[in-house]
């Protein structure tokens, strides 16, 4: 009896919690469209915490400033986010199924290697990094944005985890004994396998790409390039003639749509992934 | 004679699936961190719009930072984290076991995984844009607080130390609370249920559970977090940048080590800001040594192990 | 459901990307008539073989619409306004970088450094810069704006009718002139008339304006404000221009690594901690440009007066405002100031000279040209004679938002007196550096010594070059 009434309790505290924490979490959004729906003018005089109907208008000046290539940002984000997203978790994948599954002489130096350089900020080669794409001929080109997430350590880390609790070497060495390739034990085995753990990283990767703002900021100047975080930033350097917060937070509400509805799409895997890892065990 | 071959062939395919990782390191990483290294022995910035050096200083740029005010912003930096991951951690443990715990029944389970990892997917400068608006001396939370009475004159948040820096560990903790949770469940979830129940027989309740069991057994993701969240702390920057307007007010109370690196990137100073790098390199190298070390001392594969251990326990007991 | 919205969107950019590539090539194609018909020799620079392309870096669209709307040679502009299509067929290229964070300046810079390098048609002809920053362009020795004799245009006859301090702006410490400008940024005292009517009894600008003649006048005036429980201004930050303006030395001489920070700034700083102090300005508003600022130009502020030149007024002031039309005034400030201007210079190595040469002479030069922009975009001219008929012409230029005021009667006795203070190429750092380090000794988080210190760090953290700050006092 007395377990059962504790956690009455719990569950009690637990909705309560949860509740406050949620609405946390959505109050910022609320504020967030509800400003997209106000004027400029409405704006500067003060908040308020009733939806105005400004919306269409400032979608429209959004969408419609000939300065302003909104769909081409959203679509060159979309690009790259995806892209590293794909290449970083596979590549990652690789990495961490090369070091985890096979047995050579670099591979502890190459592990320790890895490590070490997980913890490198990306800031600190930043300058290098510019002057090293300029030299490469990809300054102000998408690609120096998608191919370094081949390289991605922390993925990489969370995927030898991962490997280490969730795949038997019997299966590789059944799948060698039907006479498959390396490769092919890989892509067709190994990787649906890993699928929980590569939605999970998939996700956080396409958010990290996509509200990157340091290394495009760098890297991109011509108008019909530039990602979203770009824009909004140009947006809010408008000066004093052009600036307009009715615009910015439209900008930022049309930003994070797309990502919203990848990460709902994406988070039926996720959490199917997870109990399924669960079950497993 | 025959499995030796075959293991030798199989290395190479070791090799061949980490080199894209190492090729692209080399390039994108390894060639910028040498040049930024490199330039940290000179001096090399740009005046007006000529360029000085490069010149050969040796160490001086290093000398120079140590004497300037680096120590304090490493300290804001570790203050800064810690106020916003302490909350992280804590919440995201209780939510994660409350999640995978059958016996409390949460309705609409679903709905809050989804909306707890919402934070994460605004940008942290739209994120800081929002609290620096909600949170302005004439803005809508002291407006409210002033409406419902509690304070008669408005609270300048962003001008007390104190303030500040609540505001950015806020942030800090709204933005991460909800992936930490999820990491975790995840963790919590890959634990067999066969353990939970055995010590469910054995009597243990909740809390007892959560310390002898939930917690050793996903010390590997606990390390994880912990690592992902010492680099994110010490490259803090959108956030404390857009709040206090780059300044890090007041009195550069709440500048980080990443905006002191920039105020060196936008000086176009690459010595100063190379040596800044490498001084940030090596620190967050001997931190994650330290964590890695802490929370992986035996077997790197701990969790199995202590699954192992904790199952024969059970059946003995 | 939601696929197929996607699919829309995807298709409708897909569409929109392949009209504007259309757009382009179009207008590529009718290029090439050349532009043989170059006035002959006014200089030694301007050769017959032009370029194709003016490549001109600003930070907004600001001067694409002056010249738009006043350069008889342009024929047409892309819809994103990228592209502006000359009659000859030269397109001028609109290479914009927000301002935000020093982007735009970064941006510049990097073109300048591979000017020498860079193709013909990839070559920086024109670039602006303000009252700011103008110097770090200007200098000399950097060589990056072209003295504007070299361009053909004689200052002393072409812009006769210039302001003068414009002129002194755009010149180098030898005072060779290297950039132009249309607008002229003299800045007034702008007042709210109902709390004038409340505490002066009147609303008179003769009358306010000997309330706020000069800053001891000015100090009694916002004595009797506070008894009415008004601030008379919104920020510390509003007053620093009028200071800052009249410095007597550059803030750092030019050969020197040493900054010195005039006394006229010592007192700008004890002046706003004592203003603070006895509640004449309102202690929420922290800095300029922000949210409170703008707060405190709305109707329900207790805030009496703001120094603005004519785009604040324009801009900032109309914007924020939300009262009744004829709520505002205008009269003269406490000490004549200016705040702001963009600078139009010509950029040594360009291929295009002639075509810059017109362009700076057509915008900042041509009287009716300048008085066009002044009636379409309220900018205070650089015109002495055009603004001293429009200070007469009340019926042209009276603003409604100010109660049918002619400011350009305010504004033009203010524009003749201005002496441009000394400039140097640090001015924008110091600027803004010693706004933000006092700004914590005003709100009391730190003391006067600390607030100095942390200018220092700042100062060369920015310049790493500077070696020393030498304190007034």
């Amino acid at each position: 009896m007395k377990p059962k009434k504790t956690d009455g309790i719990r569950t009690v505290i637990a909705h309560v919690v949860l509740v406050i924490l949620s609405f946390m979490c959505l109050f910022f959004f609320y504020i967030l469209i509800v400003n997209a729906t106000h004027s400029h003018a409405d704006l500067q005089k003060g908040f308020s915490a009733l939806p105005g109907n400004y919306l269409f208008k400032n979608l429209m000046n959004v969408a419609n400033d000939g300065t302003f290539p909104m769909f081409r940002g959203i679509i060159n984000s979309l690009v790259v986010s995806g892209l590293s997203a794909a290449i970083c978790t596979y590549f990652s994948s690789l990495t961490a199924y090369g070091l985890y599954a096979y047995d050579f002489k670099l591979k502890k130096a190459a592990f320790t290697f890895i490590m070490a350089i997980l913890v490198m900020p990306t800031q600190v080669t930043a300058m290098g990094f510019l002057r090293l794409i300029t030299n490469m001929g990809m300054y102000d080109s998408l690609l120096p944005l998608i191919i370094p997430s081949i390289a991605s350590p922390s993925v990489f880390y969370f995927m030898y985890s991962y490997l280490q609790s969730s795949l038997p070497m019997s299966l590789v060495e059944a799948a060698r004994i039907d006479g498959c390739g390396e490769f092919k034990i890989f892509n067709r085995v190994v990787l649906p396998i890993m699928k929980p753990a590569i939605a999970v990283q998939a996700i956080f990767s396409f958010v990290g790409s996509w509200n990157n703002y340091f290394v495009p900021a760098l890297v991109i100047q011509s108008k019909d390039k530039m990602t979203v975080p770009i824009l909004i930033a140009t947006l809010r350097g408008a000066d004093y003639m052009n600036f307009d917060m009715g615009k910015i937070y439209m900008m930022i509400t049309v930003a994070i749509v797309p990502i919203i509805v990848v990460y709902l799409l994406l988070s039926k895997y996720i959490i199917a992934g997870i109990t399924l890892g669960g079950v497993k065990e | 004679m025959k499995k030796k071959n075959k293991s030798i062939d199989y290395s190479k395919w070791g090799y061949i699936f980490i080199l894209p990782f190492f090729i692209s390191f080399f390039i994108f990483s390894f060639i910028p961190l040498a040049d930024t290294i490199r330039y940290s022995f000179y001096e090399y910035y740009r005046s007006g719009i000529k360029e000085i050096g490069p010149n050969f200083v040796g160490m001086a740029n290093y000398k120079s930072l140590l004497a300037s005010d680096m120590l304090k912003y490493a300290g804001n930096t570790l203050i800064l984290w810690v106020i916003g991951f302490i909350p992280q951690i804590v919440i995201a443990l209780m939510l994660a076991a409350w999640f995978v715990d059958a016996r409390l029944k949460i309705r609409g389970q679903q709905f809050f995984k989804v909306v707890i990892y919402l934070p994460n997917l605004i940008m942290a400068s739209a994120f800081a844009m929002l609290f620096f608006t909600l949170f302005s001396t004439n803005g809508p939370v002291n407006g409210m607080l002033m409406s419902i009475g509690i304070i008669k004159e408005p609270v300048d948040f962003t001008g007390t130390v104190f303030g500040t820096r609540s505001l950015v560990g806020l942030m800090n903790f709204l933005m991460w609370f909800g992936n930490t949770t999820i990491m975790l469940m995840a963790a919590i979830m890959g634990i067999s249920a066969d353990i939970f129940e055995a010590s469910e027989i054995d009597g243990c309740n909740s809390i007892q559970r959560f310390f002898k069991i939930t917690l050793p057994l996903i010390r590997p993701i606990l390390a994880y977090t912990l690592i992902t969240s010492i680099i994110g702390g010490l490259q803090m920057f959108d956030v404390p940048q857009i709040l206090t307007n780059g300044q890090g007010s007041p009195d550069r109370t709440s500048t980080t080590l990443i905006m002191f690196l920039n105020n060196h990137l936008k000086s176009r100073n690459y010595g100063m800001a190379g040596a800044l790098s490498v001084y940030l390199f090596i620190v967050s190298g001997i931190l994650c040594f330290f964590v890695y070390r802490m929370t992986n001392d035996d077997d790197p594969d701990g969790s199995k192990a202590a699954a192992r251990k904790a199952k024969r326990a059970q059946r003995r007991g | 459901m939601k696929k197929k919205y996607i699919s829309v969107l995807l298709m409708a950019a897909l569409t929109a990307g392949t009209l504007a590539g259309c757009g382009d090539t179009g207008s590529g194609s009718n290029g090439g008539s050349g532009t043989s018909g170059a006035e002959s020799g006014s200089s030694g620079a301007s050769n017959a073989e032009e370029g194709k392309v003016i490549n001109i870096y600003s930070w907004n669209t600001e001067f694409s619409e002056r010249l738009q709307a006043v350069y008889p040679e342009v024929k047409e502009t892309s819809s994103d306004g990228t592209v502006t299509t000359l009659k000859d067929g030269t397109e001028i290229h609109w290479i914009i970088n927000p301002n935000q964070d020093g982007v735009y300046q970064q941006k510049l810079d990097e073109a300048l450094l591979n000017q020498a390098s860079a193709a013909a048609d990839d070559k920086v002809d024109i670039f602006l810069s303000e009252t700011d920053y103008v110097n770090k362009y200007t200098d000399a020795d950097a060589g990056a704006a072209m003295p504007l004799t070299e361009l053909g245009i004689d200052p002393d006859t072409d812009l006769a009718d210039q302001y003068d301090f414009t002129k002194v702006t755009a010149s180098d410490v030898n005072g060779v002139q290297r950039g132009s400008t249309w607008q002229c940024c003299p800045g007034l005292l702008v007042y709210r008339r109902d709390i004038a009517k409340d505490v002066f009894g009147t609303d008179d600008p003769e009358k306010v304006g000997e309330k706020v003649k000069d800053w001891d006048t000015m100090k009694k005036t916002a004595g009797e404000l506070k008894a009415k429980g008004y601030y008379t201004f919104s920020s510390y930050a509003d007053t620093f221009r009028l200071f800052g303006n009249s410095i007597s030395e550059p803030w750092v001489k030019s050969g020197e690594t040493a900054i010195k920070v005039d006394q006229k700034i010592m007192d700008w700083i004890t002046m706003s901690k004592e203003w603070l102090d006895a509640g004449y300005l309102d202690k929420t508003v922290k800095g300029q440009f922000n949210s409170d600022w703008n707060q405190a130009m709305g109707s329900k502020s207790k805030v009496f007066a703001f120094l603005f030149p004519a785009w604040g007024i324009d801009f900032n002031l109309k914007d924020n405002w939300d009262g009744k039309e004829g709520s505002w005034a205008v009269t003269n400030p406490p000490q004549t100031y200016n705040w702001g201007g963009s600078y139009i210079h010509a950029c040594t190595g360009t291929d295009n000279p002639q075509h810059v040469k017109d362009i700076i002479l057509a915008v900042t030069a041509n009287k009716d040209n300048l008085l066009k922009i002044s009636k379409e975009y309220l900018d205070f001219t650089n015109t002495k004679s055009g603004m001293q008929e429009a200070a007469k012409d009340d019926k042209s230029y009276a603003s409604d938002f100010l109660g049918g005021q002619n400011t350009f009667k305010y504004f033009t006795p203010v524009a003749e007196n201005i002496t441009i203070a000394p400039l140097s190429s640090y001015d924008q750092g110091c600027v803004e550096l010693i706004q933000n380090a006092f700004s914590d000794y005003f709100q009391g988080q730190i003391d006067f010594d600390k607030a100095k210190s942390n200018f220092e760090t700042a100062i060369i953290e920015r310049y790493p070059e500077l070696t020393e700050v030498q304190w007034a006092q």
